[in-house]
């Protein structure tokens, strides 16, 4: 059974159909990159899985692990093991990022039927995840990614998806706004969570992350569908070449 | 469904079932006849023994408040309050000698409410508490011995029943006793300082008080000393058509320092209960009181109907030069609030501050805020008020800011925020800034907004449940008012912020 | 107990009631409105709306109703308007709140604008005061109230779907020497997607404790463009209550300016109701005082319908004893959602006997909103007046020109280039009568 099957699913925002008949299915263990031009839809496929207000679809399916997401609340998915890097993450003031931690992870737990980790234990793992991520004490104890630098924030969101170990991980545009050092920290930290039983999708406008995070498939996102899907070489041949030509297919 | 919308609907659900505090405690209780009159005062006074002055001080409030009328200016809507149909006086029927006279009723009451009465208990406690240390600033939970050291003053109805820790106070020169037993064994500074701060005849709920103030805790501390423990008092209305008029009175002599906590709770009743209190500071040269109120007395049901009407003087005057009074409230019950804890700054360089969180769900309606009167030279003040309006409440800061002409210098920042939860409450900011004298600098910013929609979702997406990210949320945005409260309750008023909220009992 | 000045309202419009202008209808409105003040008298500090305008300590005597000006004061009049002398505007004139004719631009009118005086339209029964006068200004109103009950004269005027009137129309109201009262009451109807500016100035001589009542009307048509400028000039003792009360329509775009330098005391009252959608308002004003002068301004920011952006910005420079007043109220009805609204309000107090209240209200029944305000009081701003005075600037100039900053973030919102550089001009001569 596939990780994550998406099949036939339309969305619309506010009148305007974004996804339109998109397919994916995504099997545990791979990588798969989904690349496209501005507006082709890529915020919105990792908003739809997420379950944000709004995102609902008008049609089709999408299953992780068998079971239909949109039977699920977000905090549903999340626990089921669903984890989506935010492109743009909230600051929440007052809220103490390691508080923020805690928390979420004890709510998966909660709902997954496992005990909360003890004091001790959260601690230590903290360190460890946010020591691999260059993430200081002091950031740990500042509001969540209130006064973060841009790097910060993405940083922020790998030692969450480190901590909260999920099965399939939605990556949004976590390279924008990262300068090439930076770029490098976030990418090891995806590398070290790779494993067989885990899943990324990676949702990128450039090739450059691609580097770093090397993908099992690349899928080019256009026009609210999936338009070509094809090996690692074809990030460097979108590099290359543009996403002209995948426009004017898209067109209607 | 948007994450808003289901914790709207949670809150729409909240009934009596989710007030924890809403119990009866079944025991004989000594009233007095229903009704106000000048007998009834006279019956107070006899109840409490009491010399002649003050009964005299009484019958002078009586008389003035027969002619005055309720105020009418806050944001409140309530029906006719029937002055004649409220018992004045109940007192437990058996008295208690000392903590282990204590009727067994009312010992479990305060257990329930997870306030340890008997010091053992407390002590116990303390291991407990220390034995914890948690690396983020602690949100682990403590039970109801997770207290520190600190001293319990518990008011239950007319009278006050306990006060712990009395003897360990004293060696530090310490008084901390009910205000009736203060009249007889401190009468000098009784009658010095009450009704110094707030005027027998300062507002008609004031002034109702003087005359049938029934209770409540006394508190001197001697000079330079700072008090060891945390003061503390309970307050309870359990009787049944039962006002409770409970009086404090602080005093901090020079150089001292005291840490004070109020805790109210009440049992679920369908008609409406009146609670007037007063509350008098005084602080001379150089002192500190910080004084710390958690109000959770009962909020009526779903559809407003019963709760407390909550009408409270409570004003601190830093008499003396670099004295510092500091206000934090928790109110989160309540039917009606009308509450404006103030400072008076006549000491020069003295200080006040105004920490406040006002939480209002239901068809609660709350009209708090402060005054920072501003008299003497360099004298500073600071607001921070976090009001949080959900269901159908009504939820209204209303603050007085001023400088007197000879209070050159006088600084104040405001900072009033407003959240609201659901499209049927309302939130309201009401501050008055006087400037007498240019070289006083006050600043005053107020934001009102609606729970963030996308701050919620990337909590839920972490995966906390809508209520668990509105409480979150909510936490955060009180964080600067919950840090000024001492340790030893933040835990409390945390979990007591998210069962408002929520409509689930944590 | 009634206060002379009360007892002497009453006297006056007893006397004045069967002479002044209007039908049976407008009869009735006026005892109705009189019958307001019978029963409230003056506002005084109890009264939470003029807790800081007492205005039965303030006025202490009602003068008698002007008597039609006759030609000296007339001739005189010609004189007026001298702050706006380089604005080009089509001026209509009252003197002592009189319409004048022969005063008034009355000359090739704009295709779609239609001027009358108040006096003319109330003898006339049209029918544009009996769908419009009365339905803004809040009943409640004591000052409103008497206005209603006393209006004389006025303009009203009328601008047609679509019109653009380029030249600003310029209601200015003088006061001759005379210690007497004049209540005028305008009307100003803008129909859908025209664009006008209105500006009302009031001035009169100083020496005279004349008393003036003003209130306006306005109607801005849904996607219409109106700006609203009024400026208090009156004379150093007069006593000048002025009312604005406007309803704005869906996409529109309406800005108002207060500014007020002159008179004794001063009331400038806006009441604004947001009623369409998708509005958005600049409320600004800046208040300059001296002496023992007092000026309030009251407003209310009233937002029935959603989506509307709403702006306010009001600054005053107080000196020696004068009192500065502002409270403003920002309403946020439950259905207007999405409605942004923000309040600025700041006063820089130049001596130490001067005083500022301020009280800046929100009262917010509809959840996805963002509102705010801002108040500060206090002196200039030590730190910046040392880093001019570093750069060798004099002190007094240092002062001004940190005052002229300060005003200057509300002036520059005028978007009429003209008359923003006679209010600056203005604040600079202020600036220099006080040195």
């Amino acid at each position: 059974m596939p990780l994550l099957e998406i099949k036939n699913l339309h969305v619309k925002i506010d009148g305007k159909e974004i996804l339109k008949s998109l397919d994916l299915t995504v099997n545990a263990g791979e990588v798969h990159a989904i690349m496209g031009p501005n507006g082709s839809g890529k915020s919105t496929l990792a908003y739809v899985l997420a379950g944000k207000a709004g995102y609902e679809p008008t049609s089709g399916e999408v299953k992780f692990d068998g079971k239909n997401i949109f039977d699920m609340t977000p905090d549903e998915r999340a626990a089921a093991g669903l984890f989506l890097a935010f492109q743009y993450p909230l600051e929440i003031p007052g809220v103490a990022t390691m508080t923020f931690l805690r928390t979420a992870l004890n709510a998966q737990r909660k709902k997954r039927g496992e005990a909360e980790l003890s004091t001790p234990e959260f601690i230590k793992r903290v360190r460890e995840a946010a020591g691999k991520l260059n993430i200081d004490q002091d950031m740990l104890r500042r509001a969540v990614n209130v006064g973060f630098s841009g790097g910060e924030k993405k940083r922020n969101e790998i030692l969450q998806m480190a901590l909260l170990e999920p099965r399939l991980a939605v990556l949004d545009e976590t390279d924008s706004g990262l300068d090439i050092d930076a770029l490098k920290i976030v990418a090891d930290g995806v590398n070290r969570l790779r494993a067989l039983q885990r899943a990324f999708v990676v949702i990128t406008h450039y090739q450059r992350l691609l580097s770093y995070i090397v993908p099992d498939i690349v899928h080019v996102l256009s026009g609210g569908r999936i338009v070509k899907t094809g090996g690692k070489e074809l990030a460097l041949e979108l590099e290359a070449r543009g996403y002209a030509e995948y426009q004017e297919e898209a067109v209607e | 469904m948007p994450a808003v919308q289901e914790t709207v609907d949670q809150v729409r659900r909240i009934d009596v079932d989710q007030y924890k505090y809403g119990f009866e405690t079944l025991i004989e209780s000594d009233k007095a006849p229903k009704g106000l009159s000048e007998d009834t005062v006279r019956f107070i006074s006899a109840k409490k023994n009491e010399p002649d002055w003050m009964l005299a001080w009484r019958l002078d409030a009586y008389k003035r408040w027969l002619t005055m009328r309720e105020p009418k200016w806050a944001k409140v809507d309530y029906g006719p309050i029937d002055y004649q149909n409220i018992y004045y006086y109940a007192a437990p029927k058996k008295a208690p000698a000392s903590l282990d006279d204590i009727d067994p009723e009312i010992l479990r009451t305060y257990e329930k409410l997870g306030i340890p009465l008997r010091e053992r208990e407390a002590l116990l406690g303390i291991r407990k508490t220390d034995g914890q240390n948690s690396e983020d600033g602690g949100a682990e939970p403590a039970g109801g011995n997770g207290y520190g050291r600190v001293a319990v003053d518990a008011v239950f109805d007319s009278v006050s029943v306990a006060t712990t820790f009395k003897a360990e106070l004293a060696k530090a020169g310490v008084l901390f006793m009910p205000i009736s037993e203060a009249v007889h064994e401190h009468p000098d500074l009784v009658k010095k300082y009450l009704g110094s701060v707030v005027p027998v005849s300062d507002n008609f709920f004031a002034t109702l008080n003087s005359a049938v103030f029934s209770d409540g805790s006394f508190v001197y501390v001697p000079p330079g000393v700072r008090c060891p423990m945390e003061l503390s008092t309970y307050f309870r209305i359990n009787e049944r058509n039962t006002g409770q008029f409970e009086r404090t009175l602080i005093i901090a002599d020079k150089g001292s320092y005291v840490s004070y906590l109020e805790g109210c709770t009440a049992p679920v009743r369908d008609e409406n209960q009146l609670h007037a209190a007063v509350v008098e500071l005084i602080a001379l040269d150089d002192a500190e009181i910080k004084y710390s109120t958690i109000q959770n007395w009962y909020p009526g049901d779903a559809n407003g109907k019963g709760g407390i009407y909550n009408f409270v003087t409570k004003r601190g005057d830093c008499r003396g030069r670099g004295a510092k009074i500091s206000w934090t409230q928790l109110e989160t019950g309540s039917a009606i609030t009308w509450k404006y804890p103030s400072c008076i700054l006549r000491g020069d360089n003295s200080r006040g501050e105004f920490y406040s969180i006002a939480i209002s769900n239901g068809y609660q309606q709350v009209d708090s805020g402060t005054k920072m009167l501003h008299l003497g030279k360099n004298t500073t003040s600071r607001i921070i008020s976090k009001g949080i309006a959900a269901g159908h409440s009504n939820n209204t800061y209303r603050g007085l800011v001023t400088s007197h002409r000879r209070a050159t210098g006088a600084r104040n920042f405001t900072n009033c925020d407003s959240l609201l939860i659901g499209d049927q409450c309302g939130a309201h900011t009401v501050p008055y800034i006087e400037t007498k004298n240019s070289s006083t600098v006050f600043e005053h910013e107020a934001t009102t907004s609606k729970i963030s929609e996308e701050m919620l979702f990337y909590c839920r997406q972490r995966g906390l449940s809508a209520e668990e990210a509105t409480a979150l949320v909510v936490n955060g945005f009180v964080k600067d008012v919950l840090q000024q409260l001492p340790m030893e309750f933040a835990v409390e008023a945390q979990k007591l912020i998210s069962v408002s909220l929520e409509g689930s009992v944590g | 107990m009634k206060t002379a000045a009360e007892a002497a309202l009453a006297e006056a419009f007893a006397a004045a009631r069967d002479r002044l202008p209007g039908d049976d209808a407008v009869a009735a409105q006026r005892d109705a409105a009189f019958g307001l003040f019978a029963k409230e008298g003056l506002p005084h500090r109890r009264v939470e709306e003029w807790k800081y305008t007492d205005l039965r300590a303030l006025m202490r005597e009602a003068k008698p109703l002007a008597p039609p000006p006759d030609a000296a004061a007339k001739a005189r009049a010609k004189a007026a308007g001298a702050l706006l002398g380089d604005v080009e505007t089509r001026r209509l004139v009252f003197v002592d709140g009189a319409f004048v004719a022969e005063l008034s631009d009355l000359a090739h009118l704009e295709e779609g604008l239609t001027v009358d005086s108040l006096a003319d339209a109330l003898s006339d029964n049209d029918p544009v005061l009996t769908r419009h006068l009365g339905k803004l200004a809040p009943a409640n109103n004591v000052a409103v109230a008497l206005n209603t009950a006393l209006m004389g004269d006025g303009a009203v005027i009328r601008i047609a779907a679509g019109a653009t009137i380029e030249r600003p129309l310029h209601l200015l109201f003088v006061a001759s020497a005379k210690p007497d009262a004049s209540f005028v009451r305008s009307l100003v109807v803008v129909e859908r997607g025209a664009r006008a500016m209105v500006i009302e100035s009031h001035e009169g001589p100083a020496g005279s404790d004349y008393q003036v009542n003003a209130a306006l009307e306005l109607f801005v048509g849904d996607e219409a463009h109106v700006d609203h400028v009024k400026i208090v000039g009156e004379g150093a003792d007069a006593l000048h209550v002025s009312t604005l009360a406007a309803a704005i329509g869906a996409h529109a775009r309406f800005n108002a300016f207060s500014f007020i330098a002159g008179g004794a005391v001063v009331r400038n009252q806006l009441f604004l109701k947001f009623d369409g959608e998708g509005v958005v308002a600049g409320i600004r004003g800046a208040t300059l005082l001296n002496g023992r002068q007092h000026a309030d301004t009251t407003l209310v920011a009233d937002h029935v319908a959603a989506d509307c952006q709403s702006r306010e910005v009001f600054k005053a420079v107080l000196d020696n004893e004068a009192h500065g007043v502002f409270q403003g109220r920002i309403i946020v009805r439950r259905h207007a959602q999405k409605t942004d609204a923000k309040m600025m309000t700041q006063a820089l107090l130049l001596s130490e006997r001067a005083e500022a209240d301020n009280k800046p209200e929100l009262e917010i029944f509809a959840d996805d909103v963002q509102c705010g305000h801002g108040a500060t009081s206090g002196a200039i701003d030590d730190e910046l007046k040392f880093y001019l005075l570093a750069r060798g600037i004099p002190a007094a100039e240092a002062e001004a020109l940190l005052i002229q900053a300060f005003l200057g973030e509300a002036i520059e919102g005028i978007e009429h280039a003209g008359l923003r550089e006679a209010l600056l001009e203005a604040v600079a001569a202020w600036l220099k009568a006080r040195k």
